[in-house]
């Protein structure tokens, strides 16, 4: 079981996609707004949301039997798939990607529940796409070879831009184009520099890259920094990192909530993963000599998003800036290369996916209510809505980091670390935590309190009244809320497994080095 | 002199020649009315026995024949494979086809199987004047089929154009070959290279490789000798089309390969930096003239010539692995377009009216079915994981970055990112416009289902598993270089 276990998460989804596919769509129940309806969309529903719980519950086995004296992959599958060039199937998880396996794995039904009755017309289509992403996300963290790797991020991008491009608002196809081209062009990037290792260490394998690449066995000539930047310009696209995130507010905005939810939630996770485990893990020494560039791109991402969502009128823009602004702290926590940083910068992927994953379900909730994003559309809805007004509140407040709740934790493990790496860093990412108050608690004045102005809207509303949070939206938000409070309280439990693998990660350094040390 | 197992070489030939003569004595007896649907099917039966033919020929393996005119190995195996299988897709992706056009003619069928025999043999001589023939042979077919839609003024100077250009650059290679004739004493390949290798090249030896190479150039529709390839694919019938751009091209490229590995491996430093330019040269004209297409057709006629330039990237890097990437190239590429054209040719209905990217919108509602393999095609045509066209892509950089080739990687790679904009335009024009009702979606009758099956299966199996083909690829190398 335990070899197959990272199988069977991974390809579950996918497989029930198929069969998902080969479901007959039922008679025709007619058009609505240019909406096909068919009568077996109800069963399409239930059934995705069948399979992506499954799919969670499986992957509990994950942490229940996760060997916390074992610091290396667990739960390792590894065979040859193709021969020449010579590519194994190869999965593992260490204590960084087990967590982010999952986020996703939480996060994926809880998107299926937030498209409930959001998503009208073509409803097939829609959580086939979502199954398939679910296999490409789970595959991307899960993959130890560095082909099967790329296949898997690869095909992240097209479910994504689908469910963007059809399914999305107003300039959904730009958005989507967009979204597909910027990933796309920077990945052949990574491309070359996959292919480049391949040639020059003769394997996939990302432990055989790794050893040979540290102990020099591999002769880099002036390869080095490119190999490097190939990565890095990859994941930074996907991060997004300060220059790179244009196509984000754009892909956000149009996307529909449960692109959205796994885009903030999962996708962008994979460019910080993929920073940690490829530039850092493979390339230490360029790492650190690289940083110092990487750190202010990181510090200057958190101080742009934020200002930038400041000064939003729509609020999904607004979340998608402070998403910038968040995952700076994330990187800026990799490359200042402490203990602290690294932890810090784990969880908070961690606690981003949980915090603004739900962000993006409540103005979704928002969005069905009144069609619209716009904060200027609301205001004073604490009083139509008590409970959703403190759900909110709590996923605000998580997001800015009080003490307490799990953003909390990450963003103090990666202050430690910039503070240790270098003050300045460390003062200029703190205005940043404030900066994030200042925007939040803003959104939720505007939003929440004042004067109550009931305007055009429709679906949940009753006699001119918002709806409060429904039975269905409290099972969407309601565990991630959870999830929110637990880790704020008990981290040790989730720094059990990471800490060990951050450490390796942060310590990994070409053999030269190693020695040098060991005799010091 | 010739006995009895001579034959065994030119068996598949014989097999499409004899079910190619059948299909001409039927046709007249066949009423005026009625449609030639059994003609399609059989020209398809007569392509698989052909395929069983080639399967006999594995037995057979490495000797040459007909007074060493003909030679069987691995190399012209795998294409008479690869050529067979895209002309019985081709027939049975054209019987529904020419029913909806109004097209009564058997002949049509039995072109498509005398052009493959032309196909075969360009792959399997290895003897210039074979070569010519075997050309010939294929070319004169594919202008006659260019000219299918007779009602359509566009179809006949699709033809014509193909024609002259056509006959102009096999006269070039003509006169290379009289050329190398005149310079060693010999038009068989073995006996050119033996000879340039003891006697040194002159000044003829060059002239006629360059003239060689500007005829086949052209048949490759490789850049600069690519201008026609627009106006013809955008002229010609669907599935005609979907032949040229794969069969034709395939056994135009198995015929450089025998020319330049086979005659000229001492020369390899001079036309390396030819194919180099023109390889270089049909990346970057094919994806950038894509780009700005509306026409299906013609879209699909530019990037036929990037591809072109990204097989010809392979082989720059002269070694076993450039050429097992070429092949492989040759077969996931002839896969993916085969059929991507016969999503075109079905979708266009009668007098092919529906050829524009604006007419793709909203299939991906009205036909699942269709968009869903058109856009695996088009993922492969991009170089999309798990598509045939990945490693198809993969094995070509590979190749090319062994070979120190770094610029040339560079160009293509940039160049399959530009590729990946019109590709996609095609896809979310099918799933993210909404499409009127103006644009009818005709259900897809069974033997399309078949090729759309074949062709997507084969791409998805290249994709996923492309270790056997590429052994099989990597044997045809070797015995191309030994």
């Amino acid at each position: 079981m335990n070899e197959r276990i990272l199988s069977l998460v991974t390809w579950l989804p996918a497989a029930a996609a198929v069969v998902l596919m080969l479901f007959p769509r039922g008679t025709h129940r007619g058009a609505e707004q240019g909406d096909l309806h068919y009568s077996s969309d109800k069963a399409f529903r239930w059934f995705a949301l069948i399979v992506s719980l499954a799919v969670f519950v499986i992957s509990l086995h994950l942490p229940a039997h996760w060997d916390y004296s074992h610091t290396g992959f667990q739960f390792e599958q590894n065979f040859q798939w193709i021969s020449s060039p010579s590519i194994n199937y190869h999965l593992g998880v260490d204590g960084i990607s087990m967590w982010l396996v999952l986020l996703t794995t939480l996060l994926v039904p809880v998107s299926v529940l937030i498209s409930w009755n959001s998503i009208h017309g073509r409803v097939k289509e829609f959580f086939v796409f979502m199954l398939i992403l679910e296999t490409a996300m789970i595959g991307v963290f899960v993959a130890l070879d560095l082909f099967l790797f790329y296949v898997f991020w690869e095909m992240t991008l097209i479910p994504m831009a689908l469910l963007i491009g059809i399914y999305g608002h107003g300039r959904r196809v730009y958005a989507a184009v967009k979204f597909f081209l910027y990933t796309m062009v920077a990945s052949v990037f990574m491309l070359a520099a996959i292919i480049w290792l391949y040639l020059h260490a003769g394997s996939f394998d990302y432990a055989t890259i790794q050893a040979k690449l540290l102990d020099g066995s591999v002769p880099m000539g002036g390869a080095a920094p490119w190999l490097f930047l190939g990565f890095f310009i990859a994941f930074a696209v996907k991060v997004p990192l300060f220059p790179f995130h244009t196509w984000l507010p754009d892909a956000h905005v149009e996307a529909p909530t449960a692109g959205s939810v796994l885009l903030a939630g999962v996708l962008l996770k994979m460019g910080t993963y993929g920073l940690m485990r490829f530039n850092v893990g493979l390339f230490p020494e360029q790492a650190r000599f690289h940083a110092p560039w990487i750190i202010w791109l990181a510090i200057i991402g958190i101080i742009y998003g934020a200002l930038v969502a400041l000064v939003q009128p729509n609020m999904k823009k607004l979340v998608a800036y402070s998403s910038v602004s968040h995952l700076g702290f994330v990187v800026l926590g990799i490359f200042s290369f402490t203990q602290a940083g690294a932890d810090g910068a784990v969880y908070q992927m961690l606690n981003h996916g949980i915090s603004t994953g739900a962000l993006f379900m409540l103005l979704g909730m928002l969005y069905d209510r009144k069609h619209t994003y716009e904060i200027k559309e609301y205001g004073g809805l604490a009083t139509p809505m008590p409970v959703f007004s403190t759900i909110f509140l709590f996923i605000t407040l998580s997001s800015i980091g009080l003490p307490l709740m799990n953003g909390f934790v990450g963003e103090f493990l990666v202050l430690t670390g910039a503070f240790q790496a270098k003050a300045l860093y460390g003062i200029l990412a703190t205005t940043g935590v404030i900066w994030s108050a200042g925007y939040m608690l803003w959104l939720y004045q505007r939003t929440f309190f004042g004067e109550y102005h009931a305007g055009s809207h429709n679906g949940h509303s009753h006699g001119g009244v918002l709806a409060d949070i429904t039975l269905r939206e409290k099972f969407c938000v309601v565990p991630l809320v959870i999830m929110a409070l637990i880790m704020g309280l008990a981290s040790p439990y989730w720094m059990k497994a990471i800490d060990p693998a951050s450490k390796a990660i942060n310590e990994s350094q070409p053999m030269q080095r190693q020695q040098a040390a060991v005799v010091k | 002199m010739i006995n009895n197992a001579q034959y065994f070489s030119i068996l598949p030939e014989l097999v499409l020649t004899l079910v190619g003569m059948i299909i001409m004595m039927i046709e007249p007896l066949l009423g005026v009315r009625n449609d030639r649907k059994a003609l399609g099917y059989l020209a398809f039966a007569g392509c698989l026995g052909a395929l069983a033919a080639t399967f006999v020929q594995l037995q057979h393996q490495g000797a040459t024949y007909f007074f060493d005119m003909i030679r069987v190995d691995a190399f012209s195996i795998f294409f008479h494979f690869v050529v067979i299988a895209i002309s019985a897709l081709v027939c049975l992706s054209s019987v529904e086809y020419l029913a909806a056009q109004k097209i009564r003619s058997g002949e049509y069928f039995a072109l498509i199987l005398f052009g493959t025999v032309g196909m075969c043999l360009m792959s399997s001589a290895i003897e210039l004047v074979m070569m010519f023939i075997a050309l010939e042979i294929s070319s004169i077919a594919t202008y006659v089929l260019a000219a299918y839609r007779r009602r359509s003024a566009a179809s006949a100077e699709s033809s014509i154009k193909y024609f002259l250009l056509g006959s102009f650059a096999t006269a070039f290679f003509l006169y290379g070959v009289a050329l190398i004739f005149g310079a060693t004493g010999s038009t068989n390949v073995r006996t050119i290279a033996a000879a340039i290798h003891t006697g040194g090249a002159s000044s003829l030896t060059y002239m006629a490789l360059a003239l060689m190479f500007v005829g086949m150039g052209f048949k490759v529709a490789a850049a600069p000798f690519q201008i026609w390839t627009p106006d013809v694919y955008e002229g010609a019938p669907a599935p005609v089309v979907a032949l040229m751009s794969t069969g034709p091209k395939a056994a135009a490229f198995a015929l450089m390969l025998r020319v330049l590995f086979g005659a000229f491996p001492a020369l390899g430093d001079w036309w390396l930096p030819l194919v180099w330019v023109s390889a270089a040269l049909s990346m970057t004209i094919g994806n950038i003239g894509a780009l700005v297409q509306s026409n299906v057709k013609r879209l699909l006629a530019y990037s036929s010539i990037a591809h072109a330039g990204y097989l010809m990237v392979a082989f720059t890097s002269r070694e076993v692995v450039g050429v097992s990437a070429a092949i492989f190239y040759a077969v996931s590429y002839a896969a993916m377009n085969v059929g991507a054209f016969a999503v075109v040719s079905h979708f266009g209905s009668a007098g092919e009216k529906f050829v524009s990217v604006d007419d793709y919108a909203g299939l991906g509602r009205k036909s699942p079915v269709l968009a869903a393999t058109l856009t695996i095609f088009l993922l492969s045509l991009i170089g999309i994981p798990l598509t045939g066209g990945f490693f198809a892509k993969f094995y070509v950089f590979n190749a090319a970055l062994r070979a120190n080739l770094v610029w040339l990687t560079i160009i293509g790679v940039v160049n399959s990112a530009i590729a990946a904009y019109y590709y996609l335009r095609l896809i979310v024009v099918m799933y993210m416009s909404e499409g009127d009702d103006s644009v009818p979606v005709i259900p897809v009758p069974i033997s399309v289902a078949a090729t759309l099956l074949i062709a997507a299966g084969t791409t998805l199996y290249l994709g996923i598993m492309p270790g056997r083909v590429l052994d099989f690829a990597t044997r045809g190398a070797q015995d191309l270089l030994r």
